[in-house]
């Protein structure tokens, strides 16, 4: 059975990349798995039509803190009208794993909180 | 002793998955052979309906059906097979209690349950009291739902409990057995407790993690309901009991109305059938009824001194290798007297989340429970969002402990800043 634990996975959960808030941020949501408890916040920096900078922080499960810090590395440079676009497969490509139902909730996560906060 | 290696062979799932080692005994048991076979001889020689056929088969269907009665009435103490409700479980079970007793409750009466409780014995109290406030019952207004908190041991805070006994209090809602913290409640004492308060206060007790485990005794207890699961103690799904005393039954009016529970639909008022059948509309679940027949006659055979040696075995062996390998880094919940335990051990480990444990021992094949196990409340009391749950049943070994403990020591290493990472586990 080839693991869900992948290198991709386990290097971004101990050393998640943008973690932490923002000295300023135009943006900002925070988004809980009550399954799981997973919680996660994300701020925003977008300027000119920019996401200049991206900064999450939360507790949870290493797919949902993983996912989390995938996501800000695949955010930051992009517009906000592009990076709305990303959806459940293209996370899953950024996971680099098939995840069940259940934990694909965990994820999801990250897109839930960086879609809230785009609308804040 | 109980030979785990000859009664793991009674048990298809384990010759299907050789080196599965399952330790979620406290979600659902695998099925003995013994189980399998008397669901399965119903269905290919008896597959008749119980209770209205008057050819032979049909006959011969009622009474196997009737003789699984008798036999779980012999199984918990209960004074008649009058007692005995099938139901789907125990969930059915304690719903069908909480819709039973509704219409006799009285304005100023109040129910009492614990924060220690699965869902299944605490939404319908809540969903009780809710409807009674809002007027919805016809005899009623507002119900108070009282919740009793747990000791840091996790059993239920008797001398709290009692306290709030008043000549008000008509319904207690509590479980034997917690399903997070595995501490058994005296209930027993707590009955004789609340009852020494208020003698008319109707006692429930939630048994499903008790069923398989320990001996359930009614007549001990002094329980007026008691509620729990074939499939917790080796039998089928879809088959569970609720025990009710003959003098309480009697008074209670049927709330599910069909085939099988009346004398006479023409009459008016109509006339239903005297309890437990009043309390079964429809066909029931014959096959599973039949296997949880099966299912007693299995732990009967192996006997409960048996079983309770065997899984204290495996359970001092557990709490002493998590603590003697992770130290401070583990937190067992509830107490570590093996005495008030049954066999089951939640637990949370820094630096991973429950999850991530469960998935990582799932990947080498062994299945551990995550999550609030349907007890939200208490978890939240604790300030957890979930915690592994490990639970034992009779075909463990303390091989399967050590699979864990190795598991779980993997699980840590990949968790852990200080190893390298490599490619892929």
């Amino acid at each position: 059975m080839s693991s869900l634990y992948q290198a991709i996975i386990l290097d971004h959960y101990r050393n998640p990349r943008h973690h932490g808030t923002l000295a300023r941020h135009t943006h900002a949501a925070n988004a809980h798995n009550p399954t799981c408890g997973d919680r996660l916040e994300m701020q925003l920096l977008i300027k000119d039509g920019i996401i200049e900078d991206v900064m999450f922080s939360g507790s949870g499960c290493a797919i949902s803190q993983a996912s989390a810090s995938l996501l800000t590395e695949f955010l930051i440079g992009k517009n906000p009208e592009e990076a709305r676009r990303i959806g459940k497969d293209d996370l899953l490509a950024l996971l680099g794993v098939d995840l069940s139902p259940n934990r694909l909730k965990c994820a999801l996560l990250s897109l839930e909180t960086f879609t809230k906060a785009l609308k804040s | 002793m109980l030979n785990t290696h000859t009664i793991k062979h009674h048990f298809p799932l384990f010759d299907r998955h050789p080196s599965l080692v399952y330790l979620d005994a406290g979600a659902t048991c695998p099925k003995p052979q013994e189980v399998i076979a008397a669901e399965r001889e119903y269905e290919e020689a008896f597959s008749t309906n119980v209770g209205r056929g008057l050819y032979p088969l049909a006959e011969a269907t009622t009474e196997r059906f009737e003789a699984v009665r008798s036999q779980v009435a012999r199984f918990i103490g209960a004074e008649s097979e009058r007692e005995i409700i099938f139901t789907s479980g125990t969930t059915a079970s304690l719903n069908l209690a909480a819709a039973l007793l509704a219409p006799t409750l009285r304005s100023g009466d109040h129910i009492i349950t614990t924060e220690l409780e699965h869902h299944s014995n605490s939404l319908p109290w809540i969903e009780l009291a809710r409807h009674s406030s809002k007027g919805e019952l016809a005899h009623t207004k507002n119900i108070p739902l009282r919740l009793i908190p747990f000791t840091e041991e996790g059993s239920i805070d008797t001398d709290q409990l009692i306290a709030l006994i008043d000549s008000k209090t008509r319904i207690v809602a509590l479980s034997a057995l917690s399903n997070v913290f595995g501490t058994r409640n005296p209930i027993t004492d707590i009955i004789k407790r609340i009852r020494n308060r208020n003698p008319e206060t109707i006692v429930i007790v939630d048994a499903a993690q008790m069923a398989g485990h320990f001996p359930i005794d009614v007549a001990q207890w002094d329980a007026d309901l008691v509620a729990f699961s074939g499939h917790k103690m080796y039998g089928p799904t879809g088959v569970g009991i609720l025990f009710g005393k003959q003098a309480l039954l009697e008074t209670l009016r049927p709330t599910t109305f069909g085939g099988g529970m009346v004398v006479d639909a023409c009459a008016e008022p109509t006339e239903y059938k005297e309890s437990p059948f009043c309390f079964e509309a429809g066909t029931p679940n014959i096959s599973g009824v039949i296997g949880l027949g099966a299912a007693i006659t299995f732990l009967e055979h192996i006997g409960f001194e048996t079983i309770r040696t065997h899984e204290k075995n495996l359970l001092t062996m557990t709490l002493t290798r998590l603590r003697e390998n992770f130290g401070d880094q583990i937190h067992i919940l509830g107490t570590d007297d093996i005495e008030k335990r049954g066999g089951l051990i939640s637990f949370t480990l820094d630096h991973i989340h429950p999850h991530d444990l469960a998935q990582i021992l799932g990947e080498h094949d062994i299945s551990i429970r995550a999550g609030e196990h349907c007890a939200a409340l208490l978890h939240r009391k604790l300030g957890l969002s979930a915690t592994a749950r490990v639970s034992f049943g009779i075909y463990n070994t303390e091989e399967d402990v050590e699979k864990l403990i190795s598991g779980i020591k993997n699980a840590r290493t990949l968790f852990d800043t200080k190893t390298p990472l490599h490619s892929s586990i």
